[in-house]
């Protein structure tokens, strides 16, 4: 478990998680190669369907990074987004997989810290659940080809 | 449209575990609409399950397929094709579609994914609100287009009751009083003359009083 390096797939908006992680790599500051980003226009884009399928596929930990409370460049896509985290984490936690593998964060475009904090402590987290359930039992979901 | 809701996964958990190769079936129609068992929710509730079985270390095959309607036998012999590779059927359309299947290909189990609700009206997004009750006899254009069966609790056709309190049902403060509607309605369409028409009692058989119906259209049967 000690060597265990989780798989973390990170949806981030393009006007404000995707530029922050950006904002991080200017800066030169470190978080884990584990988190996956897959940049999406608005965070309203991530059907509960994207983060179900990143959890079967294989991944051991999905957020939704979106736009500050208020601050969405398509006004409500970041609300909607986080109710569908939360109807994602109850499915979750009625399949035995745990709804804490799933997660919504915010963040502004300048906040390159506050991504690099959050990816650290979001794969910290599911390094310490451990691996995703279902990828254990599968042996044939490698985390990456199933 | 007809609303539906999906079953809680432990239900469907338990339905199906009995099989390996499931058929999972939704319908571009009603439950499409009121977001409970078309293409998405087919989809969502394939992962969900594999989710689970792969966790469980359980072989378990799912064919997702969406029909244009479950309840018109033209569209489900298309899944004549598919069939023969599975166990059992899921069905995600509301309780005709899952008939339909079931009627269709005797040989084999079919589950409903959904509960039925009932017939009811967009109040805003993702929010589905009884409209009609199927009675059979409607009475909308005399009660200004809110049905007392439908939305009052107690189906008056002459309400409202006493249980009517600022506008509100004394069933629950978040229900409308159907009577006031009507009122109010009717106020402002100038017509509170039919306010005053005692309604006579319902003849319910024009409902499920006299047993299931059928509607037989001669020019078309």
């Amino acid at each position: 478990m000690e060597n265990f390096q989780p798989v973390i797939v990170a949806f981030c908006c393009h006007y404000c998680a995707y530029t922050a992680a950006d904002m991080a790599g200017s800066k030169r500051l470190h978080y884990p190669a584990n988190v996956k980003i897959i940049r999406v226009p608005c965070t309203g884009k991530v059907s509960a369907l994207h983060m179900m399928e990143a959890l079967r596929k294989g991944a051991d930990g999905v957020y939704v990074a979106g736009c500050l409370e208020g601050d969405c460049h398509f006004r409500s896509g970041n609300t909607r987004a986080a109710r569908r985290v939360a109807y994602v984490k109850k499915l979750l936690d009625e399949i035995g997989i745990g709804g804490e593998r799933v997660e919504m964060f915010c963040m502004s475009a300048g906040m390159g810290e506050v991504f690099a904090r959050t990816a650290s402590e979001f794969t910290e987290k599911i390094r310490s659940l451990g691996p995703n359930p279902a990828r254990v039992a599968d042996p044939a979901c490698t985390g990456t080809a199933c | 449209m007809i609303t539906a809701e999906r079953k809680s996964m432990e239900e469907l958990i338990n339905c199906v575990s009995p099989y390996r190769r499931l058929l999972l079936v939704g319908c571009n129609e009603c439950v499409t609409v009121c977001s409970a068992g078309g293409r998405k929710e087919v989809a969502l509730l394939s992962s969900a399950l594999q989710l689970h079985f792969m966790k469980e270390g359980k072989p378990f095959e799912i064919k997702e397929i969406t029909l244009e309607r479950q309840c018109d036998p033209e569209y489900v012999e298309e899944l004549v094709a598919h069939i023969d590779s599975a166990d059992a059927v899921l069905s995600m359309a509301c309780g005709c579609g899952v008939q339909e299947i079931a009627r269709r290909f005797k040989e084999k189990p079919v589950m409903p994914a959904v509960n039925t609700k009932f017939m009811g009206a967009s109040e805003r997004q993702g929010v589905w609100a009884e409209r009609c009750a199927g009675c059979g006899d409607c009475v909308l254009g005399l009660t200004g287009g809110v049905c007392p069966i439908a939305r009052c609790s107690k189906q008056l056709m002459n309400g409202p009751c006493g249980g009517s309190t600022k506008g509100k049902c004394e069933v629950d403060p978040e229900i409308d009083c159907a009577w006031q509607l009507i009122w109010d309605r009717l106020k402002a369409l100038g017509m509170t003359e039919k306010y005053e028409e005692n309604m006579p009692a319902k003849d319910w058989r024009t409902g499920r009083g006299a047993g299931p119906r059928k509607i037989v259209r001669e020019d078309l049967a």
